[in-house]
């Protein structure tokens, strides 16, 4: 138990409203994806809209009305890695082509935050930019390149 | 001695045709083997089992635990038995040397950072249907032959190997697609693989269709 755990966010552009048909595949699986994740080990969290199923209503850039978000929280690095990639999860990422433009910049980010708290939009997108502006570092990194979770509580 | 003398190193220890049908029986073994098994899976005793064994396990190629195979525990449940498994670690060797792996990554590299991922898979798929071997009636040996090391878990055929496992651990998203689209392509209609990762193994499962 080190006081933290981490979280996850990662945001794409669909190719087409969620209610057409190009993304009807992906909106269908959404339920199911969303049970295994919390039915995985490791899993805290999960960022919810009003609707409070999944987070398709968000729309974390006011100017994008195209772009979503998703955001959750895990108790370590390996336990998302482990649902991300060897789940059934892995089914839903193979096809992301067929529904999410090819972003060049980083659209994901992964941070520490003490246990208990709930990150917000505005704090995921911050940590976004982060990722894109310096590259992966403590407070904000990749799969590629994790960093470990703070040693002491002060460092939070 | 560099990497290569000693990956030639240990492809030597399975230069011995004995050593290797073990090496073989274990590694596709989706868990662990005890000396009895490997040695009767073989057809030897079970003393020169355990000397083959063990020095696959001096050379890095399979790891070894110890398990009581009574599945009792405490007092009088006997000592607990050596067991093998394959190693994590994998060999490859060129000879004149070449580096396709690198090649592999930077290719991979950049198909990903192009979103080429459904032409990827479509070549996959079409790569899979044109190899000689699509649509044989064995598929489980067809499979076997490209490195998958089948098993059957109940009704689904699981993977206990995945050839591409150094590109997929990097770009998983990217190669366990190009592997799912190139295992459609590869199998009878009767079949139907889908993404279901096993542990360790690979990320597509297959199941025949109930109406063959």
């Amino acid at each position: 138990m080190t006081g933290f755990h981490l979280a996850q966010v990662n945001i794409g552009r669909i190719i087409a409203p969620l209610d057409g048909p190009e993304l009807a595949d992906f909106v269908a699986q959404l339920p199911e994806i969303n049970e295994l994740a919390e039915r995985s080990p490791g899993f805290v969290w999960r960022m919810v809209d009003d609707e409070g199923e999944d987070a398709t209503s968000f729309r974390p850039d006011e100017n994008d009305d195209m772009l979503l978000i998703n955001c959750s929280v895990w108790e370590s690095v390996e336990a998302l890695r482990n649902f991300t990639y060897h789940t059934g999860h892995l089914r839903v990422l193979s096809r992301r082509r067929e529904w999410f433009h090819r972003v060049t910049e980083a659209h994901q980010a992964l941070w520490w935050i003490p246990t208990g708290h709930r990150p917000s939009i505005a704090e995921a997108m911050e940590r976004v930019a982060r990722v894109r502006e310096h590259g992966p570092g403590p407070l904000a990194f990749t799969f590629r390149d994790p960093y470990p979770a703070p040693a002491g509580a002060a460092q939070a | 001695m560099t990497a290569e003398d000693s990956t030639f190193a240990v492809l030597g220890v399975l230069g011995d045709d004995v050593r290797r049908r073990l090496y073989r029986h274990v590694a596709a073994a989706p868990g662990e083997v005890g000396r009895d098994a490997a040695a009767e899976a073989v057809g030897i005793s079970r003393s020169l089992a355990a000397f083959h064994l063990d020095k696959l396990v001096e050379a890095g190629l399979l790891t070894v635990s110890f398990r009581r195979l009574s599945g009792r525990t405490g007092p009088g449940a006997g000592r607990p038995a050596k067991v093998y498994r394959r190693a994590e670690g994998e060999h490859a060797v060129s000879v004149p040397p070449r580096s396709y792996d690198a090649v592999g990554r930077l290719l991979a590299e950049v198909v990903e950072n192009a979103g080429l991922d459904r032409e990827l898979q479509a070549a996959a798929k079409a790569a899979g249907a044109a190899h000689p071997d699509a649509a044989a009636d064995d598929l489980i040996e067809v499979l076997r032959a490209r490195g998958y090391q089948p098993f059957w878990d109940g009704e689904t055929l699981r993977l206990h190997n995945c050839p591409f496992r150094a590109l997929a651990e990097d770009f998983p998203a990217l190669v366990c697609g190009m592997n799912l689209a190139l295992l459609e392509g590869l199998a009878p209609e009767q079949w139907s693989p889908t993404m279901d990762p096993c542990p360790g193994g690979c990320c597509v499962a297959l199941s025949k269709n109930k109406n063959h």
